[in-house]
């Protein structure tokens, strides 16, 4: 009993000193927007290696979840003889939902970790502590471009996701399962809303890359500089960034849609 | 102890210093100079903390007691600004050459100027071959430092950290993994580095024979405490036993090879246990 107040102590402390120095570092990384900002080829440089090379997954996976949102909305839809609002789904479950968070979650997988990785074994091989010794503030230098770049990429990445999902559905819908193509985008244009829908989920993909980007530089500037020290915080990264991925979107969901 | 070394001639001087890891002391009240336009060593046992001290001289760890001046501030009470100002003028070679791995060799030596000076790209390159030519990797600008053997890495470094001419430089082991004709190239690098352009080096080592050859003057630390110093021909007729068996590498003597550790058939008799 003892035993189990002890950790649970224990682990809220830790818990909680992780949550101060994460601040802090977050603190830190902001305040370095200013001088980043005079150097934009920093940025894109960044940009390039966290948007741009996770283009592929992302175009493939919306496609896919587009292609299947049709089928199964096809299915249960035509029972009601209302295929024509299959446009509407898929429209609305991939701007609402399905395009910030399952474009975060991959974005967690593909450029989360990658950052970790990249900024532990940074911290493991020296580079950061040689970078201070130059008179090089590390933060400033090669966190904030990737936190900025993180921030703007998930956005766009999310928008990619929702529009090629829509085609994936568009193709299914009406290519495979013949419904109409003018009530399909006719419905779409509708029905969906533009504050509601499309800033909602813009809101909420800022939101998750904001959060997502910090939880992996994060992750990697504390990691332990060992290798096992890096692939832990590259596994801490994932995880951690799915769940606040998940836990936000629920909050997220409820005070956007709530009152409708 | 002899704390009283005090010279008004020291660019560095670390005073009374204690710092600790965990529950180990690696420093115990150390006082230690570094003149002006001198090469001063640093020996000792690996683990005693000669790469720590480094790390406190350059502001990067912090004392638990006592302080550090470097050419008149006391390193640990600057401000953020005034410490990265400082540190410009310092250079430090690391013992792993910390080299940045996303950019080639020509890129990691034009670092620093391209981030402290507006220079002109054609001004930076040719400070950056001459860097490259004083360590003898001019041919080698195009690699990436996964292409590097650990010595070349470690001669770039010192290229790198001579790039914005310092006043001081902190050279970690400098001498480790380099082929001999390359280590005394690099012997008198540092030699005629100090002389040239008039810098105090700081020259953290365990290669005795060739620390002795250029060092004007030699602190031997173990244990946290400074077991002696002098200059080399001082320290080699020292009359101290430890400091001899440091000095001819026996392995026998005051001196232990071994970590702290509890008895050695004790440790291996005491089967069934995991540790
Ligand atoms: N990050 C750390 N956390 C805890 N202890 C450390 C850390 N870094 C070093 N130490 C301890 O501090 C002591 C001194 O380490 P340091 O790297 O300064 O030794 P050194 O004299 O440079 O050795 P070497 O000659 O092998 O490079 C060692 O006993 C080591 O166990
Ligand atoms: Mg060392």
């Amino acid at each position: 009993m003892i035993e189990l107040l002890q950790y649970l102590g224990k682990t809220t402390r830790v818990g909680f000193t992780k949550l101060g120095r994460g601040t802090y570092f977050l603190l830190q990384t902001i305040s370095g927007i200013a001088s980043v900002l005079l150097r934009p080829r920093l940025l894109i440089n960044q940009m390039y290696s966290i948007g741009v090379l996770s283009f592929l997954i992302i175009i493939i996976s919306g496609l896919f979840v587009g292609m299947v949102l049709g089928l199964q909305g096809y299915y249960i839809l035509s029972d009601f003889g209302a295929e024509e609002t299959l446009g509407v789904m898929v429209a609305a479950s991939l701007v609402r939902e399905l395009g910030p968070v399952v474009s975060a979650l991959l974005f967690a997988g593909r450029a989360g970790s990658a950052l970790t990785a990249e900024i532990g074994l940074m911290k493991a091989t020296e580079q950061l502590s040689g970078m201070e010794m130059m008179a090089v503030d590390p933060i400033k230098r090669i966190i904030t471009p990737r936190f900025l770049a993180g921030l703007l990429s998930m956005p766009l990445l999310a928008a990619l996701f929702s529009t090629v999902g829509i085609l994936g559905g568009d193709m299914v819908g009406i290519g495979l399962l013949g419904v109409d193509e003018g009530a399909y985008w006719s419905q779409m244009q509708a029905k969906l809303d533009f504050q509601d829908d499309i800033i909602n989920g813009v809101i909420k993909s800022i939101v998750f890359g904001f959060v997502t980007t910090w939880i992996a530089l994060f992750e990697g500037y504390d990691a332990i500089p060992t290798s096992e020290g890096v692939s832990r915080a590259t596994t801490r990264t994932v995880v951690n960034s799915a769940f606040s991925i998940l836990g936000l979107d629920f909050i997220l969901t409820a005070l956007m849609f709530g009152d409708n | 102890m002899d704390n009283s070394v005090n010279s008004p001639n020291s660019l560095v001087s670390v005073r009374n210093l204690s710092f600790s890891r965990g529950n180990k002391k690696i420093f115990n009240n150390i006082s230690l100079d570094f003149e002006r336009g001198k090469i001063t060593a640093i020996m000792g046992p690996s683990g005693t903390g000669k790469t720590t001290l480094l790390k406190l001289i350059g502001g990067q760890l912090i004392p638990e007691q006592g302080s550090i001046t470097v050419d008149g501030q006391n390193v640990h009470k600057l401000r953020r600004a005034e410490l990265y100002t400082l540190r410009k003028r310092m250079g430090m070679l690391f013992q792993s050459g910390a080299l940045l791995t996303d950019m080639s060799v020509f890129d990691n030596v034009a670092f620093p100027l391209r981030e402290h000076t507006s220079l002109t790209e054609s001004m930076i390159r040719t400070l950056v071959l001459m860097k490259l030519q004083a360590v003898g990797l001019r041919g080698a600008r195009n690699l990436m430092p996964n292409e590097l053997s650990g010595g070349m890495a470690r001669r770039i470094a010192l290229a790198r950290a001579i790039a914005l001419d310092p006043m001081m430089i902190l050279y970690d082991e400098p001498f480790t993994g380099q082929d001999p004709i390359s280590l005394g190239a690099l012997v008198h690098l540092i030699k005629s580095l100090n002389n040239t352009l008039g810098l105090t080096s700081i020259i953290v080592s365990h290669d005795v024979r060739e620390t002795s050859a250029i060092a004007d003057y030699i602190y031997l630390i173990s244990e946290g405490r400074c077991v002696d110093h002098g200059t080399p021909s001082q320290i080699q007729k020292s009359a101290s036993e430890w400091v001899q068996q440091f000095m001819t590498g026996a392995a026998d003597g005051p001196v232990h090879f071994h970590y702290p550790a509890k008895d050695y058939a004790d440790d291996l008799l005491s089967s069934g246990k995991r540790y």
